[in-house]
């Protein structure tokens, strides 16, 4: 009878960390962190102290002093009273504003022009290709420089709609000027208007919520619901007696009936520019600036969203299409219901990227004097009070914060597109 | 871009500890070249002429301490800074002394460590508007759109200016003079507001100045000067004195004409005799050549020269003396005594 014993347990020495090759990796990514963690230190520490020298520590509390600076666009309220962390946050919201149209801009003309390069049509296929890469082989800043300087030289200044000479008019029945200033479009006005909701008191963060608007989201939304119920209660109708039912006169009604009575009782009208002094007065005004960067930055990345799209779109096998027309289905459900859930599949993760890169390039908003957070805190806040560390920082700090949210967003919407693979 | 900022910032703060320490006058001379910050082009101030060679009354400024330093006026690199730059630029020791329009004001002396030596140009804020459109005074520009150019001082004193006056206005930010130039001619914007000076050397590269009228209004005091960081008494001095140097010479009547004779042996008038070294130490005093201030003068003449040449009344910047008169001549200007 043999006697079975295990092999002795093997020890652990202080050595095995180097000669063992189960450990040594361990060893070698833990004297890397640290090597990477002390260059660090030495980084912090070397600036903390040559600031200290120069007489200029690292400190925030010049954020809660006055700006004492105007800024044009202010989709919150704002005046040069208020501190430094509210013109930041004022500029934020511009950032964020011009983020959101040119991400929403750009991919429609994208998706637009993706489509149209794959076209039969040899001069319309050319056109798009010519059109990609014309934009995306010149500086985003370049083409920002240029719409301004176009919308500037070309278009009539206020001036000129003067008099009784006037060499320009407003369009569109007397509603909407554009002038090289800006193109002056009328707002909505309630005359029963139910107020604002004053959220955050004091606070730089400080914001107003209009209880219209809030109230015309709300009809909306519930509509929408309501729609849906009916769609569903006609497919289970067609879904029992093959038959289904019209719906369309229902759908368009329950939208639109409950909407107007809400903008009636709220009173609802339009405000409309008009030339008063110097500039227009009344309606809303969308300042070139913003107008200059949003279609730059638009354009701009339209044309490789344009290519992720037409990219997409190759990646689908052509059988998927010949086998989806083999079973019956007619060409718009084959691209709704066949290639389009697919090629999502390749398309989304470059477009966040792509998103990512419109947000952060509005950092170039200066070129065309558009107040955005770089214009504001990463500028003029920047430039009055000297502290540019603390600004960088910060504005660093304020741009990851909106990557990682766009980020975050679209991956969560990836998520829930990507083939589910077995 | 935005680490390469962080770590540009870094380095910054690296350079200037250590410039700060070896003493800018060693470091000039060892460098055999000043290196000034100037703006990026205002026409009698500082701009490069259709030779390339940097000219103008803030230039004479860099060229006068060049030539008193190296003996050289043409030992000058020309840093162009723009509003937002040139701070960080003297600060990081990437230029010496910057001579750039700059107001000399309590926050950027204190908080900012920076030195102002002194005042090359009384300035104020003001207006200028097309003659067509019928204003004759600042007060009635309610509503009016305002090209200004961003991050100086001049935003601030608009917002006060308006503020004070309750009146509206619509500011245009701007990066530089060119894109303000560009936006005021097209009519985007009604005015363009800027120091005094500037506006009048804008209005005289317009193609018809005539049609462009300044408004009288003075709006804030505008003490421009040639700044050194702080910490560095030394350079400090070197600058300030440059400066006093060419004021004193127009005050004792030291042209560029007559002080080659001036200078050849000491005369009957003692201070000239200082100031031009032919008596006593004061360039060793600063750690200079005894003839470190007819150098200066010779640089682009005295202090009166370099502005009527520039600026003054017979060049196309057209600016009268105003508060930039000598004391005698009931101006501001009022140079310590060279003893």
């Amino acid at each position: 009878m043999t006697a079975m014993t295990d092999p002795a347990r093997e020890s652990f020495r202080l050595s095995m960390l180097i000669y063992d090759t189960r450990y040594r990796s361990f060893t070698i990514q833990a004297v890397a962190l640290l090597g990477f963690m002390l260059f660090g230190a030495w980084l912090i520490s070397n600036t903390i102290t040559n600031l200290q020298t120069l007489g200029k520590p690292v400190q925030f509390g010049f954020l809660l002093e006055p700006a004492q600076y105007d800024i044009n666009q202010r989709l919150l309220d704002y005046n040069n009273r208020d501190t430094h962390l509210r013109a930041a946050f004022i500029g934020l919201t511009n950032t964020l504003l011009v983020a959101f149209l040119g991400c929403i801009a750009a991919t429609i003309l994208g998706v637009f022009v993706g489509v149209l390069r794959l076209s039969k049509n040899w001069l319309v296929a050319k056109i798009m290709a010519v059109y990609v890469e014309v934009f995306r082989n010149v500086p985003v800043l370049l083409w920002i420089v240029l719409a301004m300087a176009v919308l500037i030289e070309s278009l009539p200044s206020p001036k000129d709609f003067r008099g009784d000479n006037a060499t320009a008019s407003m369009s569109f029945f007397d509603s909407v000027a554009v002038t090289n200033r800006g193109v002056y479009i009328p707002e909505p006005l309630f005359s029963r208007s139910l107020g604002d909701v004053h959220l955050l008191g004091d606070s730089p963060l400080r914001m107003d919520l209009s209880l219209d608007l809030l109230a015309i989201v709300l009809v909306i939304i519930a509509s929408i619901f309501a729609i849906k119920k009916v769609n569903a209660r006609a497919t289970a109708i067609q879904n029992s007696t093959g038959l289904r039912p019209t719906t369309w006169h229902v759908n368009l009604g329950i939208f639109f009936v409950p909407l107007i009575v809400l903008l009636i009782a709220l009173g609802f009208h339009l405000g409309y520019p008009e030339l008063k002094g110097f500039n227009f007065q009344g309606g809303t005004h969308l300042r070139n600036s913003l107008t200059a960067l949003w279609l730059a930055l638009s354009l701009y990345t339209a044309a490789f969203i344009a290519e992720i799209v037409r990219a997409g779109i190759l990646a689908i096998s052509h059988g998927q299409t010949e086998a989806a027309g083999a079973l019956g289905l007619r060409p718009k459900r084959i691209m709704s219901l066949v290639v389009l859930p697919q090629a999502l599949r390749v398309i989304i993760p470059p477009l966040i990227s792509n998103y990512l890169n419109l947000t952060k390039n509005s950092s170039l908003a200066i070129a065309v004097g558009y107040m955005d957070i770089t214009g504001t805190l990463g500028g003029i806040t920047m430039n009055q009070t000297g502290r540019e560390l603390e600004s960088v920082l910060m504005l660093m700090l304020a741009y990851l914060i909106i990557s990682l949210s766009i980020s975050a967003v679209m991956n969560w919407y990836n998520s829930r597109v990507k083939l589910v693979e077995r | 871009m935005k680490k390469s900022v962080f770590l540009g910032a870094l380095t910054v703060a690296g350079l200037a500890a250590g410039a700060a320490a070896a003493g800018t006058l060693d470091d000039v001379k060892a460098r055999g070249k000043l290196n000034c910050g100037v703006t990026t082009g205002l026409v009698g101030f500082a701009a490069p002429d259709e030779n390339g060679r940097w000219d103008g009354f803030d230039v004479g400024v860099c060229r006068a301490v060049a030539a008193a330093v190296l003996g050289d006026p043409d030992a000058v690199e020309f840093v162009p800074t723009t509003g937002k730059t040139r701070f960080t630029a003297l600060a990081s020791g990437e230029i010496d002394v910057l001579a750039r329009n700059t107001t000399w004001t309590f926050s950027r002396d204190v908080d900012l460590k920076f030195t102002f030596v002194g005042v090359n140009y009384y300035n104020g804020q003001g207006f200028m508007v097309p003659k067509e459109l019928g204003v004759s005074s600042a007060k009635e520009l309610d509503g009016a759109t305002v090209c200004i150019q961003t991050g100086t001082t001049t935003e601030l004193n608009l917002a006060d200016f308006f503020r004070a006056n309750n009146i509206s206005y619509e500011p245009v930010p701007i990066e530089t003079n060119a894109e303000g130039q560009q936006q005021y001619l097209a009519g985007a914007c009604d005015t363009y507001t800027t120091d005094a000076s500037g506006l009048a050397a804008t209005r005289a590269s317009f193609e018809n100045p005539a049609d462009h009228v300044v408004l009288p209004e003075i709006i804030s005091k505008e003490p421009l000067g040639p700044l050194v960081r702080h910490g560095d008494d030394e350079w400090g001095d070197v600058v300030r004195w440059t400066l006093n140097a060419l004021i004193a010479a127009e005050e004792l009547g030291i042209t560029s004409a007559n002080i080659g004779e001036l200078s050849a042996a000491a005369g009957d008038n003692p201070e000239v005799n200082r100031l031009l070294g032919t008596e006593g130490n004061l360039g060793e005093m600063l750690g200079l050549d005894a003839d470190w201030a007819v150098k200066a003068v010779q640089a682009g003449g005295n202090y009166g020269e370099l502005f009527e040449k520039n600026i003054g009344e017979n060049s196309p910047v057209g600016l009268a003396r105003g508060l930039n008169a000598q004391w005698t001549d009931g101006g501001l200007l009022y140079s310590p005594p060279f003893r």
